[in-house]
């Protein structure tokens, strides 16, 4: 637009006297002045310049007089281009001089654009004609020339894209003819409609809507409770009766419940008792699982009265005519549904309360190997056991913690041992070992707590059939364990390849502590092997007894005397030692394999043994040596075996466990409990030195025969 | 004389001896019947002589804990015949002389 207001400008300065011949005639003037301009300004501007009658007069115009101003200048319109030069002057090779150009180009190039159209039936065209569809036709080539008013204006897109023609200098004709043009596109377009590409002029209206679920009513009504029907007459004597009714009810009752409770009742609050210790995480339940307790074992104390009873006095009276025999009397019997296919491994009473029983179960078949438990009952609930603990393996061995009755070791069949803590609420041992920690790698068939060591850690020994007696400490919360001693048998080193030696290891079944002599054991092995051993010599034995023909079940130093201890075997016989000496003091021959033998804690004279037979032997040295005092069937002979027993530390009392899982107390009778009667007016003298007399005394009786015998 | 005295006596003593609460009929669960039974104690204990407000007490106790709506009828003899919601009905003697039924029904 510049140069054009340039021109005007320079026109205006050039021709001051057409400028000033303007007012009387504007028309003629307009035309002189504006031979570049454009055609719309035209119009425009003449209407403009007739409206502005008023003279204006610039500044710098020339002054010029009337007679030069009323002349009259013919000026003819060329189609010259005032910006096209003049006379080109060009060096011509051939002539070898200057020469001037003939003809300058006069053409002026206002507007270019360069089009993307093509013709259709160019070279270019028909190419592409081929590649697109046969049917789509490319937009018919339209040769828009566009003729201006004005001669020199040309637009140089002669095959002008009319739909591009959205520029800034586009003429109003040159819109009106666009539009025309373009409604002219618009049918043939519709044809190859893949080839359209959106812009703001040519776009489809697109529309989609989303589907809405169809509405559907839902209403609903709950359903009203259902009604009964209630009638009644309520009048004083009514009342009256009522209430005197129900109070001969509560005497009858009362009556009833001293002597004998009701049944109903019984059972319901058996039942109740039996839920509740199960289900005492129920918080309402909490609230009287102490009362539910001491009801159940009130309950079962009536149950179980005469029982009772017979525990705490029944003397056997019989025992006077009896002799020497004595008998066992049959007292309370435990089990439970969740044992019933196991079998008691391993007994153990409680040091501090002398009424809890530990009983281990599991299983001594090799092939069926299940699931353990360990069960804790109490002799005020025979009913149902006191703590229930579940293992994976069976359990073989159990012990409790004489300093603290809470701590329970017990030694599993898959080898691993575990520590038991009965104040705590879980089911899990507190501390287990595992592989890592050194398990055995047979099962644990013993264990058997210490003394605190030095830095007053827990520690307990277990023994194993794979020959490895191991002391297990409880250190930071894990158990640790340190092999004590190898049961390494003698004479049986294997040469093996490679100049290796191999010890050939016993397997231990059963072990025991000296009660003074802290460092002192005995193990007895499957051989039927015993062995004295130390704690502080590893790899060596004190002594090695040839006990038994067949494994060894079980070895108890007796609490009494430093010196005397007794084992039990499979081979039928039960054995009495003195340890410094080889050959055992005293033989029974049981007639069946001995599965358990026990030092009674009263005396030390007295002991008891069980036989797969079903049948309990208790013996008393004092009074007879070479027989049992009693032998009693306990359970019942077929497919059930005895597998345990022990003494009550306190009653006379000793429980029995066999194959099925049940735990048989037995209350043995006056005869198998005599103490040594002292002369009259002597004081009765009471106490371990006593029992130690006893034994020696019965001991040196057998031993000097012995003796000499040896010599 | 002694007879009747004696029998003042046994009547002074037998409204001693009755003074438990006595359900004579009921088909609430066990919380229900207990807590009922507890609300009609304390309720006709604090108001001896006016059984309406013992009732009302009740009432809107139970309203409150159970739900809408319930009925209570205190009272010494009277006849009774209602339509009452499953597992909510109380009836029961207090007192010696004192009969409460308490049932629900909206």
């Amino acid at each position: 637009m510049r140069p054009k207001a340039g021109d005007r400008h320079r026109q205006g300065q050039s021709g001051p006297a057409g400028g000033k011949a303007a007012p009387p005639r504007p028309a003629k003037a307009v035309s002189k002045k504006r031979d570049e301009d454009a055609s719309t300004e035209a119009g425009g501007g003449a209407d403009e310049w007739a409206a502005a009658k008023s003279l204006v007069k610039p500044i710098d115009q020339l002054e010029l007089t009337e007679a030069e101003l009323k002349e009259e200048f013919t000026c003819i319109l060329k189609a010259n281009n005032p910006h096209a030069p003049q006379n080109i002057i060009r060096y011509s090779f051939k002539e070898r001089a200057y020469k001037s150009v003939s003809h300058v180009d006069q053409m002026a190039i206002h507007f270019s654009l360069n089009g993307n159209l093509i013709l259709k039936d160019s070279d270019e065209g028909r190419r592409q004609g081929v590649k697109v569809s046969p049917a789509a036709e490319k937009a018919p080539v339209e040769t828009s020339a566009v003729i201006s008013e004005e001669a020199e204006i040309k637009d140089e897109g002669s095959k002008g894209d009319t739909q591009a023609a959205g520029q800034e200098e586009t003429e109003v004709s040159g819109t009106a003819e666009v539009s025309e043009e373009a409604e002219k596109e618009e049918p043939s377009p519709i044809k190859p409609k893949e080839q359209k590409f959106a812009n703001q002029f040519n776009f489809t209206e697109r529309a989609s809507t989303t589907q809405n679920n169809p509405m559907r009513e839902a209403a609903c009504q709950p359903e009203s409770a259902p009604f009964k029907n209630f009638s009644v007459t309520v009048n004083q004597w009514n009342i009256y009766d009522a209430y005197v009714e129900e109070l001969k009810r509560i005497e009858k009752a009362k009556e009833k419940e001293k002597p004998r409770p009701q049944t109903a009742r019984q059972e319901e609050e058996r039942k109740k008792g039996r839920k509740l210790t199960t289900l005492e995480s129920q918080q309402g339940i909490n609230k009287i699982s102490k009362a539910a307790k001491i009801t159940e074992r009130m309950v079962n104390q009536n149950i179980f009265d005469d029982i009772a009873e017979d525990f705490k006095y029944f003397e056997d009276e019989s025992d006077e005519f009896r002799g020497q025999q004595g008998t066992l009397l049959p007292l309370w019997k435990f089990q439970c549904d969740k044992t019933k296919k196991l079998a008691v491994t391993a007994i153990s009473w409680n040091p501090k309360y002398k009424d809890l029983i530990a009983v281990g179960y599991g299983s001594y078949d090799f092939v069926k190997q299940g699931h353990g438990m360990l069960l804790l009952y109490s002799l005020k609930n025979p009913s149902f056991p006191e703590y229930v603990f579940s293992s994976e393996s069976g359990i073989m061995c159990v012990d409790f913690h004489n300093d603290y009755p809470y701590l329970l070791a017990v030694g599993f069949y898959d080898g691993n041992v575990a520590i038991y803590n009965l104040k705590k609420a879980t089911s899990q041992p507190s501390y287990k070992s595992s592989a890592n920690s050194g398990k055995h790698m047979e099962p644990v068939w013993q264990v058997k707590w210490q003394n605190n060591g030095v830095y007053n850690n827990l520690n307990f020994f277990s023994v194993s059939s794979d020959g490895r007696i191991v002391s297990w400490t409880l250190m930071k919360n894990e158990l640790v364990h340190t092999d004590v001693i190898k049961l390494s048998v003698e004479g049986t080193t294997v040469q093996w390849q490679e100049g290796l030696q191999l010890q050939m290891l016993g397997c231990g079944t059963s072990f025991d502590f000296h009660k003074k002599i802290d460092y002192l054991f005995l193990v007895g092995t499957e051989e039927g092997k015993i062995y004295k051993c130390s704690k502080y010599y590893s790899s060596q034995f004190l002594d090695v007894f040839e006990a038994h023909h067949m494994a060894v079940d079980s070895v108890r130093w007796n609490p009494y005397h430093l010196k005397v201890f007794i084992s039990c075997s499979s081979d039928w016989t039960v054995k009495i030692w003195d340890h410094t000496i080889k050959t055992p003091m005293f033989v029974y021959d049981l007639s069946c394999a001995v599965a358990d033998v026990a030092w009674s804690p009263y005396s030390s004279t007295v002991f008891a043994a069980v036989t797969t037979d079903g049948k309990a032997h208790v013996f008393d040295l004092s009074v007879n040596k070479y027989e049992a005092l009693c032998t009693q069937l306990v359970v019942a002979k077929k497919k059930n075996k005895i597998t345990h027993i022990q003494f009550n530390p306190v009653y006379p009392v000793i429980v029995v466990g066999d194959e099925q899982g049940h735990v048989i107390s037995l209350k043995l009778s006056p005869n198998l409990r005599k103490v040594p009667k002292g002369k009259k007016g002597q004081e009765v003298k009471k106490g371990p030195e006593v029992e130690i007399a006893k034994l020696e005394k019965i001991l040196n009786l057998v031993r000097e025969p012995e003796s000499k015998a040896e010599e | 004389m002694a007879d009747t005295g004696e029998g003042k006596k046994e009547e002074a003593d037998y409204k001693r001896l009755h003074n438990f609460p006595l359900i004579r009929h009921t088909d609430m669960p066990e919380e229900m019947r207990v807590e009922a039974m507890e609300l009609c104690v304390t309720a006709c204990e604090k108001y001896t002589t006016n059984n309406e407000s013992a009732a009302k007490m009740i009432k809107e106790m139970m309203d409150k804990k159970f739900g809408s709506s319930w009925h209570v009828v205190i009272g010494e003899s009277f006849g009774l015949e209602v339509t009452h919601e499953v597992k909510s009905l109380l009836y029961m003697f207090f007192g010696g002389s004192l009969a409460v039924c308490v049932w629900k029904c909206s």
